[in-house]
């Protein structure tokens, strides 16, 4: 399972591409692509996302749905999701309900 | 300190209209990230993890409190109220919006500082020792000449395009504290036997993948031959350094496959054709870039002894302080104070809005305002009197950074790691963390005596691990941190690349082994003399393997 990630271009904020069309704050309401048809379909948003100078460093990543709760495989995708691990203070898991 | 002239104004405020320019034009999609990337990266903004990340160049680390207060109010107003010092004395902010940089960059400016040519195939910012003008082993101050060298790099338009990166450090004394030997180019300033002063030259030092030590191709170089010679070198590693491969781009790869013997012939070679040109230094243009850097007005502050003595009397933490952090100045009224970023259990490097203007206030009024970053992460006032130690003291308590721990086990370098760093394979910060609480008594840490833990959270090495007495090295492995840990590295005068002692650990087993080191170090010193370094190079990594992995260490 995927899903589609980027960095906003005006803030460098990470975002994840949503069910609903729109890029997120949060990882929680991400689209996730479950096949290969669903997977192109996600890449070839970002490439134009991408080329519409709206997200740069454009990526599917892995993830796993753990108690319906959307958990990338690589803790990388874990911190970008949440904000460094030695400053609760800072980043999305800052934020009221966002992060882990 | 140098102080912009009406020609450094002018560029830098050219550079910032530029930039602002390619900034807004980016924003609206005039031009594509493929090609805003290598202009953005000239003026020091990367992308990382979280947001962008914004490098400001501290030129060989030197501050006022007027520039400090700017990073203080940058830092406040439009990232999140602190800032991170690195392992190139320079600072670095981890979440500027990419809108608000231009305004940035303007204020950054109004105090004579910029971000040009922080990142990018570039000259990087010229480091220097950190305890330049102040030191008593010093020959001469190494920071004029360093000036002269970012005078001469900044825009150079033979060498903004290089094969890779190059980092050139200057030391002005026998004991390096710059880590010369781990750049491209390594400067030590001395002087020779008719008392003249002048370079020996190391080439094609570096960390990153492949670590090697920098070369010695020239014990002596005439200091008015110090552009001359400098631009022989880039000459020939820009034509002969390696385009094709960036793992293989820096001049140290081009030096260890063209051998020391024959590059320093094509340098030479190179040199010869250079050496009598307008390159050549005159004297004069020297001595305008030393009177820059006169050292301040050291009045006689005899007192100082005895105040020091009387304050030790009622603080042993104080005596603890001056024992650990003051450094011998060269006049011996005064002395140099490093203030640690390494509190026990705190992110190495990190330093608070709050604090920097606290910092600013105490070097206006005990330390001639000037203020220096070291390598090491930490801040430095060069020149305070002893009478004043105190009272610097009580202030850097009020700020939470009087941790008396400078080169001791828990001063740790560490860089962002994958808590930040886009490249990042593994966190480094809590595993500095995590060592820093496991040694927390002071007493213990002085018991082990010297002894550098530096951290990197991947392969490219900036937080130095090559060169720590004990290296870790974060990598990933199957999805997981795994650390990798070097022994016997040194960044100083001797310097030398960590043996890899043995399979890694997890990031849960990482701060025992670190124990079980130090531990086996304890068991085997010959007296409390014998530093951790000494003891290593003495038995070599047999015991230490023994300690960390028995009986699987001898299978192996």
């Amino acid at each position: 399972m995927k899903v589609l990630t980027g960095n906003r271009l005006t803030d460098g904020e990470a975002v994840w591409y949503s069910r609903d069309g729109r890029w997120l704050e949060t990882l929680a309401g991400a689209e996730v692509a479950e096949d290969k048809p669903a997977e192109e379909r996600l890449e070839a948003i970002g490439k134009a996302a991408f080329a519409n100078n709206i997200v740069l460093d454009v990526e599917m990543i892995d993830v796993d749905l753990i108690d319906g709760e959307i958990v990338p495989l690589r803790l990388r995708e874990r911190i970008r999701a949440a904000g460094p691990t030695i400053r609760r203070d800072l980043g999305k898991q800052s934020r009221t309900g966002a992060g882990h | 300190m140098y102080r912009y002239d009406e020609f450094d104004h002018e560029f830098v405020k050219a550079r910032v209209a530029e930039f602002s320019d390619q900034v807004n034009r980016r924003l609206a999609g005039e031009i594509t990230e493929d090609q805003f990337r290598p202009l953005r990266l000239m003026n020091g903004v990367y992308l990382q993890l979280h947001a962008y990340m914004l490098r400001i160049a501290i030129p060989y680390g030197t501050l006022n409190p007027r520039q400090l207060r700017m990073l203080a109010h940058i830092a406040r107003k439009y990232d999140k109220g602190y800032g991170h010092f690195t392992t190139r004395q320079n600072l670095q902010f981890h979440w500027p919006a990419l809108s608000d940089i231009p305004a940035i960059l303007a204020e950054l400016a109004s105090v004579e500082m910029h971000a040009i040519q922080t990142s990018g195939n570039c000259i990087r910012n010229v480091t220097a020792d950190h305890f330049a003008g102040a030191a008593a082993d010093e020959i001469a101050d190494p920071r004029p000449y360093a000036e002269i060298l970012r005078q001469w790099s900044s825009i150079h338009p033979e060498f903004s395009y290089l094969p890779r990166k190059f980092k050139i450090a200057v030391t002005g004394a026998e004991r390096d504290r710059a880590a010369i030997q781990t750049h491209d180019i390594g400067l030590h300033l001395k002087k020779n036997e008719r008392g003249e002063l002048g370079f020996a030259v190391y080439v094609g030092g570096g960390q990153g993948r492949t670590p090697m030590v920098a070369r010695k191709i020239r014990d002596f170089l005439p200091q008015e031959d110090l552009l001359s010679y400098v631009t022989a070198i880039m000459r020939v590693y820009n034509l002969y350094g390696r385009r094709d491969n960036k793992y293989k781009a820096r001049i140290k790869i081009l030096v260890h496959e063209t051998g020391t013997e024959e590059f320093s012939r094509q340098v030479e070679a190179e040199w010869a054709e250079l050496r009598d040109t307008e390159l050549r230094l005159p004297e004069a243009d020297i001595e305008a870039i030393e009177a820059y850097f006169a050292p301040p007005a050291l009045a006689a502050r005899p007192e100082g002894d005895e105040a020091v003595r009387l304050a030790r009397l009622d603080s042993k933490s104080f005596g603890d302080w001056v024992d650990q952090n003051v450094f011998t100045h060269r006049h011996p009224d005064y002395a140099a104070v490093t203030i640690s970023l390494k509190g026990i259990g705190e992110t190495p490097g990190d330093c608070s809005d709050s604090q920097m203007e606290a910092i600013a206030d105490i070097a206006e009024k005990y330390a001639f305002s000037e203020i220096r970053v070291s390598h090491e992460q930490n801040l430095i006032l060069p020149h305070v009197a002893r009478a004043d130690l105190k009272s610097v003291y009580d202030a850097l308590v009020e700020i939470g950074l009087a941790t008396p721990n400078s080169n001791l086990i828990t001063d740790i370098i560490a860089c962002p790691g994958l808590d930040y760093c886009a490249l990042a394979n593994a966190r480094s910060i809590p595993v500095a963390q995590d060592i820093s609480k496991r040694f927390a008594s002071l007493e213990r840490q002085r018991d082990i005596g010297e002894l550098k833990i530096k951290i990197s959270g991947c392969i490219n090495a900036c937080g130095h691990h090559h060169v720590g007495h004990i290296g870790i090295l974060g990598v990933e492995k199957k999805g997981a941190e795994l650390y990798q840990v070097t022994l016997g590295g040194s960044g100083d005068e001797h310097t030398s690349i960590g043996d890899i002692i043995g399979r890694g650990f997890g990031p849960d087993e990482i701060t025992d082994a670190v124990e079980k080191i130090v531990d086996t170090y304890l068991d085997l010193r010959l007296d409390r003399d014998e530093k951790f370094l000494d003891a290593y190079r003495r038995v070599g990594p047999a015991p230490f393997k023994e300690a960390l992995y028995g009986a699987e260490s001898k299978a192996a």
